[in-house]
Parts: C-alpha cells; structure tokens; sequence
C-alpha cells in the first residue's frame, strides 16, 4: 500500500493525464467547436453592419460599429466556453466516471484543472478565430500587434473564469441539464452590459445602473479599449482585475464544492 | 378526419402538459423574449435619436413588435426540440406505432406550439405595457399583428417539427434553431430599413421576414403597410413547410 502511494504520479502528471482526455474529447466532439465559434461569428457580422447607424448617435466613439461590436464574440465564446467544460464535467460525473477516479490517488484540484483542458483548447482557437476575422473585415487593433496579443491573453483569461464558472455548476449539481439551463442566465449578463453601445450612451437608468454594476461591462470595455482606444491603463486594469477575480472565486468555490463531492462519493 | 383531430388533440394536450408542469421546457421559451426586450428596448433606446428614426409609437414599440414575432418564430423552434426529444428518447416511435392518422401528430405538435407561445406573447405584451410603451394601433390593427404572429408561428413549428422528424436526433438542435434565427436577424431588427446601410440592407430589402417585420409594426402604429404581401408570403411559407414537415413524417415512417 505504501509503495503504491509512494508510486502514484505528481500533481503535474495528474492534471496532464486528465487534461490530455479532456483536450481530446473536445477535438473529437467537433460540434462543440463549430456551433460556440460560428454563433458568435454570425451575430458580429449581423449586428456589425444592423447598428451602424449607432454610430452617428453624438457621442459614440470615432471608429465604425464593426470595430466597437468586436470585443462582444469574444464574450459570446467565453460563455460557450462555460457551457462546454461544465456539460463535460457533469456528464463524468452523471456517467460515474467522476466515482471512479475519486478512487484513485488523482486529487480533485488536479482533476479540475486538467478537465479545464478541453475548454482552453476552445478557447485559444475561437480567440484566435474571432481576431483574425475581426482583422480580415477591416477593423484595425488601434493597440498594434502588442495589443492584439494582450487581447488574445485577456480573452482567454476571460474564457478561463467562465469556464471555472461551468465547472463549479456541473460539480454543484451534478447534471449537464442544470448546467444548459444556467446557460439563459450567463447570456443575460452580457445582454445587461454595455455590450451594444457606450454605457454613456445608455439612457434608460435602470438599464444604464445595471450595466454599471455588472463586472461583465468591464470585462467588454477592457477587450474592447484595445481594440478601439488604444493603450487605456483604467479599462485594462478593471477587464484584467474582474478576470482574475472571475478565475479565483469559480475555481475557488469550484475546489471547495468538488471536495464536497468527492466526501459524498 | 375524426382520427386526425384524435391524433392532433393528444398530442396537442402532451405537448402544452408538459410544457406546463416542466418549467425547465416553459421558463426559457418566456425568459429569452423577455431579455432581448429588456436588452434591445432598454439597451438600446438611444437609437431612437439617430437621424431619420421615425417610428411613432417609440423604440419599446419598435422593437417589441420585433420581439412578438421573434417569440412565435422561437415557440415553433422549440417545439422542435420536443420533437426531437421523443424520437430520442423512444416516445415517437411507439407514437408513430399507435397513431390511427399520422398526420395529425404534426398537427398536434403545430397547436402544442401555437398554445404555448400564447402565454409567451401574452407575459411579453405586459412587460412592454409595464414598461410604458404605446399603442398607436386600433383593436383590428393588432388582430392583424396578432395574426402575423400566428403565421410565423405556424410556419417556424412546422419548419422544427420537419427537421426534427428528418434526423431524429436531439443533435438536430442547432440546425433547427440556426436558420429561423439568421432569417429573423437579417431583418431591420434595431433600425428601419432605410436606416440600413451595406451589405445588410441588400438581404434585408429581400429578406421576407423584413415584410412581416414591417408590416407588423406598420400595424402596431396605426399605419398599415405591406399588409397583404406579408399574409400572402406567410402563407405560402406555410404551404412549403407543411410540405416539408409531412416529408419528414413519411422520412421517419420509413426509418420505423
């Protein structure tokens, strides 16, 4: 017994082990990387050229709609993300394939982190994706190549706290079901953001409190100074600080609520 | 007939049951329309003031007119999903097995559809009213919208119920949903269309949800427009996927 304790992997062959299944189940679902990158997608070029005519609202940044609307796919994909690692996870656990490796020495914190795995695959290409297209219609990345890669960082970061916010859901309840259903109420705190126009253009105040207080405004904002501003240290810092703080407390109550788990298994 | 009407009525009382007791089925089909009202009207008030936007009865009832049909395109779509959902789970077939006129399961499903988007269009109609919009429109005006409705409805519940019964697959979800949602988006949903400028306003000039888009609105403000043209193409919408749903049917006939 002892010798096969002494024998059991490192933390870091542990999360490599699950993340490796865990990437390649999602590149053999491909489904699930067309459907979360070609929504987003169809909604830019949509909503790109249908609010044009926001544009002539005084008041409305100097750069085309098109350009203002880029950072919203990159949120779009996040909440895919979410959606994704969190119907994985609960479909290991509905299957019983979570009670299994609860009895093998792997530790829940890496078998969080390596089913994340999967999601940061996601989320790397459709950042990649949204960018590129963003580019190929002719918007400029007012922040140059550097920027464009602090974009890509946030964003996945971004992706990273939604899906930490997938995972906690599925280890919470347990069933992809509770997961799709929680999916409504991730898309409304993009819908009650400053997604569609400045929040100084917002002139309904309900509308216009809400979107203030809601973090996901600022994680827009952040993507979308980038993209539009330039180098804007404020925007930056809340869309940084709101990510980190998204990863910290999904995974953290994510941890917190797969120790549970494995107690009741 | 009297076996079609049977068939139609049982499956018409599962489909509207279950939507009832299940609100993980009934709270999405209510929710979604309720938010694209709050994010578009809300959100996006300020369009109102661009140059040139001149809808009479204002932007909550601009777009709550577009929110209206986009729940009756969205309560056929989702009646596809059921569809989908008893061909998964094994409930269809012993359907299919036991319905005395199979036709009439389309038609079941087709009201299930039409029943339950009434208790979606009925909590949207008062949360816009809630919200202060106007009325511009007198009672035979939104008979006519309401009307419209109907058609989009029928149409879009007959479009799901035909692809549903085609792949018979709850994976058929997205292509069930995709193209009523590109449909209904390439439609001047946030400005009118001669504000539309671009690619954009080329599909949506021949787009023929911008009809019904319009005609409905024109009917929401008193001033009717297109009227006819949007019955006439709804109604032929209908005829093509009445076809299409009974191909389907005879599809998943010959698939037992």
């Amino acid at each position: 017994m002892a010798a096969e304790v002494l024998n059991a992997p490192g933390l870091l062959e542990q999360v490599a082990a699950v993340a490796r299944r865990s990437v390649m189940r999602t590149l053999r679902q491909r489904a699930l990387l067309v459907f979360p990158l070609l929504f987003p997608l169809i909604l830019f070029a949509i909503n790109g050229s249908a609010l044009s005519a926001a544009t002539r609202l005084p008041g409305f940044p100097p750069v085309s709609y098109r350009a203002f609307a880029l950072a919203v796919p990159f949120m779009q994909g996040a909440l895919f993300v979410a959606v994704t690692a969190g119907t994985d996870l609960a479909r290991d656990i509905e299957s019983g394939f979570f009670n299994r490796l609860a009895l093998t020495p792997l530790r829940g914190g890496a078998l969080l982190a390596g089913q994340l795995g999967g999601s940061i695959v996601v989320a790397c290409v459709q950042s990649v994706v949204y960018l590129v297209v963003g580019v190929a219609t002719g918007v400029g990345i007012a922040s140059g190549v550097g920027g464009a890669l602090v974009l890509l960082a946030l964003s996945i970061l971004i992706s990273f706290g939604f899906a930490g916010v997938g995972t906690l859901l599925a280890v919470r309840f347990g069933t992809g079901e509770a997961v799709q259903g929680f999916f409504p109420l991730l898309f409304v705190t993009l819908f009650l953001s400053s997604s569609s126009l400045p929040r100084s253009l917002i002139k309904v105040p309900w509308f216009h409190a809400v979107a203030t207080y809601n973090p996901v405004s600022y994680l827009i904002e952040g993507v979308r100074s980038l993209v539009i501003t330039g180098w804007d240290a404020r925007a930056l810092a809340l869309g940084f600080g709101f990510a980190i703080a998204l990863v910290i407390l999904s995974l953290g109550f994510a941890v917190a609520a797969m120790k549970n788990r494995l107690v009741r298994t | 007939m009297r076996r079609f009407l049977f068939v139609a009525r049982a499956v018409a009382w599962r489909s509207i049951h279950n939507t009832l007791v299940s609100p993980a089925i009934l709270l999405p089909s209510i929710i979604f329309p309720l938010f694209f009202l709050a994010a578009f009207a809300g959100g996006l008030s300020k369009i109102a003031d661009v140059p040139n936007f001149n809808y009479r009865p204002g932007y909550t009832a601009f777009q709550f007119v577009f929110v209206f049909l986009q729940s009756a395109a969205f309560g056929g779509v989702f009646t596809g999903f059921a569809v989908a959902r008893d061909f998964d789970s094994g409930f269809a077939r012993r359907l299919l097995l036991s319905a005395p006129r199979r036709s009439g399961i389309i038609a079941g499903y087709t009201v299930g559809a039409l029943l339950r988007w009434f208790v979606t269009a009925t909590v949207v109609t008062i949360a816009a009213l809630l919200a202060g919009m106007h009325v511009d429109g007198g009672g035979i005006d939104l008979v006519g919208m309401l009307g419209l409705g109907i058609l989009v409805n029928l149409g879009a519940a007959l479009w799901a119920c035909g692809v549903a019964m085609f792949l018979r697959t709850e994976q058929a979800g997205p292509l069930i949903q995709m193209p009523v949602f590109v449909i209904i988006f390439l439609a001047p949903v946030y400005v009118p269309l001669k504000l539309l400028t671009g690619w954009i306003h080329s599909v949506a000039s021949v787009n023929p949800a911008t009809v019904a888009l319009e005609a409905a609105r024109g009917l929401f403000a008193g001033s009717p427009e297109k009227v006819a043209l949007a019955f006439a193409l709804l109604v032929a919408g209908i005829a093509v996927t009445t076809v299409w749903a009974r191909r389907g049917l005879a599809s998943a006939e010959r698939a037992g």
